[in-house]
């Protein structure tokens, strides 16, 4: 019991900062933080052993997607976020890789974002998304295809001016 | 040698940037991209990509985390404060599903789309309460007895909560819901990681059928009637997984006979 809530305590920064990356926005993502954690003390009892990070990550990831749903049923208000206005060098105009990770489809947001930042395997990932390996390698492409893409500057379609 | 000439494929190359590649395929793909620029140059790009995401927000696993998100306080707010909340937020859906429930009272349910009807109401039930966090039923699954009963009496059938922790379901709870044609039972299921499938259950002159598909946006249903009861289990679209959760429910409910223990 006390070590199980050990466990959780010490995934809370890399939760955080999962949830950040996800979602692009502080309150949001603490918000969901905040529910995956509830969610696994109410689970405390289902929980034997076993590795508690992955499972939170699966917790937070299914909560997102749940968010995702229910936005999506609602009229597309965009919020400003981060800061991005101000940090988006000339350079870049404005494609910074925050806007890149925002155009990107949910599932293969979290594939790369689980790789590449939080370090989990391949097969972890595939078992936080449950779905297998070489769907997440699929994802991860997709991704990576897109950013490239975009930091490249090809604007996406729906954002071209005929 | 062999390697040298053998081919790399992309799944490789993202293995070799997330240090997956297996140990002997290294010198392979080091020296693939030194004879195919294009496949270095993505290469490059997916670290330079990485490098980004982690400069941008790998700081933030050093922040101090807010109050909120205290573990010890939040196991404790969980037996107080929660409840309340969580009612405040239940009366509001349950009020959201009342409405939506009586606009979607419409002709008698002889029509020959109840089946339709029916499905379509309960995937908008299920895309309703399965974003409740705190709060998605009225009675907790633990009192499974209580909870059978009082739906089987507002039905005016007996209704059956089916047990599906072989699946790796736990009995979230149910709640009354107002359907096509009358008090129908709504029964929430969830696996450990926070998936929810539902049971919705309500009267129908229909004849029996065998288990059919319905296939919404992201969600998808399996529905059948069986002795004027008409059953819909409604999940996340991976066909196979629902498909396996409904015929257990089906063949539960199938079974006339009362079952003793699980």
């Amino acid at each position: 019991m006390g070590e199980f809530r050990v466990e959780i305590e010490a995934a809370i920064p890399a939760l955080r900062r999962y949830a950040r990356a996800l979602t692009r926005d502080t309150e949001t993502a603490d918000d969901i933080v905040q529910d995956t954690l509830v969610r696994a003390l109410r689970s405390e009892h289902l929980f034997h052993g076993g590795d508690a990070r992955a499972w939170l990550y699966t917790i937070l990831t299914n909560l997102n997607r749940n968010r995702l749903r229910t936005l999506s049923r609602r009229p597309v208000l965009t919020p400003i976020k981060d800061s991005d206005a101000a940090t988006g060098g000339p350079e870049a105009g404005g494609r910074d890789i925050g806007r890149a990770l925002d155009e990107l489809a949910e599932e293969p947001r979290a594939a790369l974002l689980l790789v590449v930042l939080e370090g989990l395997t391949y097969r972890e990932v595939a078992e936080v998304q449950g779905v297998p390996i070489g769907t997440v390698m699929s994802r991860l492409a997709r991704a990576r295809m897109q950013i490239r893409s975009y930091l490249d500057g090809e604007r996406p379609a729906l954002r071209r001016v005929k | 040698m062999i390697d040298r000439d053998s081919i790399v494929t992309e799944d490789e190359l993202h293995a070799y940037v997330d240090g997956e590649l297996p140990a002997e395929r290294r010198g392979a793909v080091e020296s693939w991209l030194a004879t195919h620029p294009d496949d270095a140059a993505r290469v490059a790009a997916w670290r330079s990509q990485a490098e980004l995401i982690c400069a941008r927000y790998g700081a933030v696993a050093d922040e101090k985390p807010p109050q909120r998100l205290n573990v010890a306080r939040l196991a404790r707010s969980r037996r107080r404060g929660v409840a309340a909340m969580a009612a405040a937020a239940a009366i509001v859906a349950f009020l959201a599903g009342g409405v939506a429930g009586w606009f979607a009272r419409g002709a008698e349910a002889t029509s020959p789309s109840d089946l339709t009807r029916f499905t379509t109401d309960a995937l908008d039930a299920y895309r309703l309460y399965v974003v409740e966090v705190r709060h998605p039923v009225e009675v907790p699954g633990d009192e499974r007895p209580h909870l059978v009963q009082w739906l089987s009496k507002r039905v005016g059938s007996p209704v059956r909560a089916p047990e599906l922790e072989k699946m790796g379901l736990k009995l979230v709870g149910g709640r009354l819901l107002p359907g096509p044609t009358g008090a129908t039972a709504f029964f929430m299921y969830e696996t450990p990681s926070g998936e929810r499938f539902t049971l919705y259950c309500g009267h129908t002159s229909d004849q029996a059928t065998a288990l059919r598909y319905m296939a919404g946006d992201r969600n998808a249903a399996y529905y059948w009637v069986d002795d004027n009861l008409f059953y819909v289990l409604s999940g996340p679209a991976e066909r196979d997984k629902l498909h396996a959760i409904a015929q257990a429910a089906y063949d539960q409910i199938d079974v006339r006979a009362p079952q003793q223990g699980g």
